[in-house]
C-alpha cells in the first residue's frame, strides 16, 4: 500500500524532473533509517559493510536493489537463509520495517569495497575470466550473463556482485557449495557455485571487489 | 570408435567436457551437466580458444581480425540498427562463443561450405550463411560481402574451425539442436506452466526478456524484439532442441525432452516480426516455403485462435527483405 505522502513524492520528484526511482518495493526510507539503526553495528551507518580478511564479512548494502535486498531478509526470517549473526536481526522487525530498510538502503550512495588487494596478476586475469566470459569447458557460464553489464546487476532477481567485499563473495559462494545458502531461484546460482574450485572462488571475488559497482 | 579430427588438443579438452567435474571431496554435483557424447563414427573436434589464438604464431593483423570477429559475435550489438534490429547477439543461439556442442557450433559451416542449401535452393558460402542469420535471426541486413566486419566474422568462423580438413561432409559430432521425437503431443497448456516456472524469471512472462539501461540483457523469445518469422529456429524441432540442449542458463538437459517440446510449443504460439520473404500474403508465404520450411512450423496457421504472421510488422527496422535474400542463377 502506497501512502499519499509517497506519491506526492514521486510525482513531485518527476515535477522537478527526476527519473523515476528505482525501487518497486512499497517502503519508506526515511522510516527505514530509523529501523536500520540496529543494523549498522555490522552494516555501518553508510551502509557500507566491511571486509573482514580470515572472519566473517559483513556485505555492503549501500545502493543494492531493493527488492532483492527487501527478498534476503525476508529469506533469513522465514529461516531459507540461514546465518547466526544475521538471524535474530531479521527477526526483530516487522514486514513493513523490512520493505523501509530495504528503500533505505538502496538508495545509499556505493561505498569502496575492500578484499583481494593481495590476488596476483595471474589470479586477477583468471578472476576476469571468470566473471566476463566463464569457462564453458566446465559450463562455468560468465556471471555476467546473469548479473548483467559489468557485474552491476539485473533486475530484482539477479544482484550487482561487483564492489562487494571479496570476503563476502567468497564467503557465499562456500555456502553454495556446501548447502548453507540455498535460497536462490531455481538453483540458478547453485548450479554454477558447485562448478567452482577454491582458486576459482579466490580469483573471482578478488577481482569483481576491484570493479565498480555502478 | 568415433575419429577424432583435431589430435590430441581435442581429444584432451573434450574428455574434460564430458567427463564430469566433480567436487573436491568427490561429492557428486547436484546439477551435473550431461552433455551427450560422440556416436560412433562421428567427427569430433574441439574449438581452439582465445587464449590459443594469443599463443599461436598467426600475424599480428590475422590475429587482430579474429578477436575483432569474436568481439562481433559476442556483442552483435555494436551493430544495432545498422545490420541487427532486435536484442539479440551471435552468442545468444551459439552459446559458449560458437564452440559448444549443440549449442550449433559455428566452425562447421567454415568446413562444409560452399555446398547446396535447401534453405535458398542455392550454394552459399560462409559469408552468405553467416548472412542468413543477420536476415532472419538478427531480424536485419547482413555487412557487405567482403566488408571489414564480414571478414571479421568469417576469420572468427575459419579460426573455430582449426585444424579441421575441409569437405569432410560426414557426421559432425555436436552439430545444431539434436533431440528425440515427443512421446506426447506437444501441449501450450503444459507448456505455458514449464515457461513461467522455468524461463520467465530471465525471458518475463510477456517473452520480451530484460533490458538494463535501455541495453539488452536477456534477449526476448518472442515479440518485435527477437527473431523473425524466417528464422530457423521458429522451426518446432530446433527450438525444442536448442532449450533441451542449453537452457535454463546453467543447466542444460534439465527439461525432460517432452518438456522442451512443450515449451516449444508454448513459445512457437506467439507472434514476431515478419518473413523478410514475406510476398504480401501470410498464405502465399506459407505455400511458397511450406516443403523446405514453414511446415516445420505455426507462421501462417490459426493457433490460439489467432492466425499468425498475418500482418505488416517488420519489428524495429524500416524495411522487410534485406538485400543479400536474392537467387543465384549464374545467368
Ligand atoms: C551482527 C552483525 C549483523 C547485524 C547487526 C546485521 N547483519 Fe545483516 N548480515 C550480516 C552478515 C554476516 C551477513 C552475511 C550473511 C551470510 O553470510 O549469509 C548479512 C547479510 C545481510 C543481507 C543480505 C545481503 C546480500 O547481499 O545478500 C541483508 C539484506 C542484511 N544483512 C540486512 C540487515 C538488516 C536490515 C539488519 C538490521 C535489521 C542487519 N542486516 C543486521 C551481519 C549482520
Ligand atoms: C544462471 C544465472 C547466474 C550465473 C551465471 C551466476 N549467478 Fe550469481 N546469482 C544468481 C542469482 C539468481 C543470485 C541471487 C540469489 C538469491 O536471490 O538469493 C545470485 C547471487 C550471487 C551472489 C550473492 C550476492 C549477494 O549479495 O549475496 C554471489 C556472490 C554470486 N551470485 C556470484 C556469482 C559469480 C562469481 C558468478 C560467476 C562465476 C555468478 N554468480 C554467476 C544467478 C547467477
Ligand atoms: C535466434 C537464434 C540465432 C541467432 C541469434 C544466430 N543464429 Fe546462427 N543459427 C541459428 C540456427 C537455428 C542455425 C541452424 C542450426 C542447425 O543446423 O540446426 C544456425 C546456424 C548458423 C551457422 C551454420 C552452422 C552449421 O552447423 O552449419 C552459422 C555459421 C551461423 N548460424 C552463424 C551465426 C552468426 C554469425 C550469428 C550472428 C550474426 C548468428 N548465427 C546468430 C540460430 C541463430
Ligand atoms: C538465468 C536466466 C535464464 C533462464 C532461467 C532461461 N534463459 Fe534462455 N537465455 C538466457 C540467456 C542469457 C540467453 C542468451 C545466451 C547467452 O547469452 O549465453 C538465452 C537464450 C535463449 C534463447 C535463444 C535466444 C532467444 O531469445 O530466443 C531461447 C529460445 C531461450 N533462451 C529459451 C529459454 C527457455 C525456454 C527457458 C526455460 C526453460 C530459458 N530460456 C531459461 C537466460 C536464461
Amino acid at each position: 500500500m502506497q501512502s499519499l505522502l509517497m506519491k506526492i513524492m514521486i510525482s513531485s520528484f518527476l515535477l522537478v524532473g527526476w527519473s523515476l526511482p528505482a525501487w518497486a518495493l512499497d517502503g519508506d526510507a526515511q522510516r527505514g533509517e530509523a529501523a536500520a539503526a540496529v543494523c549498522s553495528a555490522c552494516h555501518q551507518a553508510d551502509g557500507s559493510g566491511q571486509n573482514i580478511p580470515d572472519g566473517e564479512s559483513w556485505p555492503r548494502l549501500a545502493g543494492m536493489n531493493a527488492d532483492y535486498l527487501y527478498k534476503q531478509v525476508k529469506d533469513f526470517q522465514a529461516g531459507t537463509r540461514v546465518n547466526a549473526s544475521m538471524q535474530p536481526f531479521a527477526q526483530m522487525l516487522t514486514d513493513q520495517q523490512l520493505r523501509d530498510v530495504a528503500v533505505y538502503y538502496s538508495q545509499l550512495p556505493v561505498t569502496p569495497a575492500a578484499g583481494g588487494e593481495t590476488a596476483s596478476e595471474e589470479d586477477l586475469a583468471w578472476g576476469e575470466k571468470l566473471a566476463t566470459r566463464g569457462d564453458w569447458e566446465r559450463y562455468i557460464v560468465p556471471c555476467s550473463s546473469c548479473h548483467g553489464p559489468g557485474n552491476q546487476g539485473a533486475g530484482q532477481h539477479f544482484p550487482g556482485i561487483a564492489g562487494q567485499h571479496a570476503g563476502y563473495l567468497a564467503q557465499q559462494l562456500r555456502a553454495w557449495q556446501n548447502g548453507d545458502r540455498d535460497n536462490d531461484p531455481q538453483h540458478l546460482m547453485a548450479a554454477i557455485a558447485e562448478r567452482m574450485n577454491e582458486r576459482d572462488i579466490q580469483a573471482v571475488s578478488a577481482w569483481l571487489a576491484q570493479q565498480p559497482a555502478n | 570408435m568415433f575419429r577424432k579430427i583435431t589430435q590430441p588438443l581435442g581429444a584432451v579438452v573434450l574428455v574434460s567436457l564430458l567427463a564430469l567435474p566433480v567436487k573436491a571431496e568427490d561429492q557428486p554435483l547436484r546439477f551435473p551437466v550431461e552433455i551427450p557424447g560422440p556416436q560412433p563414427g562421428q567427427l569430433v573436434h574441439t574449438p581452439p580458444t582465445m587464449e590459443d589464438l594469443e599463443a599461436s604464431n598467426l600475424h599480428p593483423e590475422l590475429k587482430r581480425t579474429i578477436r575483432r570477429g569474436y568481439d562481433l559475435f559476442m556483442n552483435t550489438q555494436q551493430l544495432r540498427g545498422e545490420n541487427v534490429f532486435n536484442d539479440m547477439n551471435c552468442k545468444s543461439c551459439h552459446m559458449g562463443e560458437g564452440r559448444l556442442p549443440f549449442a550449433a557450433p559455428v566452425w562447421r559451416a567454415a568446413v562444409v561450405l560452399p555446398n547446396f542449401r535447401p534453405k535458398n535452393q542455392h550454394v552459399n558460402n560462409l559469408e552468405e550463411r553467416i548472412a542468413g542469420c543477420f536476415s532472419f535471426s538478427m531480424n536485419g541486413t547482413p555487412p557487405e560481402y567482403g566488408s571489414d566486419n564480414m571478414v571479421a566474422l568469417a576469420a572468427y568462423h575459419r579460426w573455430l574451425a582449426r585444424g579441421v580438413p575441409i569437405y569432410q561432409l560426414g557426421n559432425y559430432y555436436g552439430r545444431g539442436y539434436p533431440i528425440d521425437e515427443p512421446e506426447e503431443e506437444p501441449s501450450y497448456t503444459r507448456g505455458e506452466a514449464l515457461y513461467e516456472e522455468n524461463c520467465a524469471i530471465c525471458h518475463a512472462s510477456d517473452g520480451s526478456g530484460l533490458r538494463v539501461d535501455g541495453q539488452a540483457h536477456f534477449p526476448a523469445v518472442w515479440g518485435d524484439l527477437s527473431y523473425n518469422w524466417g528464422a530457423g529456429i521458429i522451426r518446432r524441432f530446433t527450438l525444442a532442441g536448442f532449450i533441451r540442449n542449453n537452457m535454463p542458463l546453467g543447466q542444460p538437459y534439465s527439461m525432460s525432452v517432452q518438456e522442451s517440446w512443450d515449451i516449444a510449443e508454448y513459445i512457437n504460439s506467439h507472434e514476431r516480426p515478419q518473413d523478410p520473404r514475406y510476398t504480401g500474403d501470410v498464405g502465399e508465404t506459407r505455400e511458397r516455403y511450406y516443403e523446405t520450411f514453414h511446415r516445420h512450423g505455426y507462421y501462417g496457421t490459426e493457433q490460439q485462435g489467432q492466425l499468425l504472421g498475418d500482418h505488416d510488422n517488420v519489428g524495429e527496422k524500416d524495411f522487410l527483405r534485406p538485400w543479400n535474400l536474392r537467387p543465384r542463377t549464374y545467368e
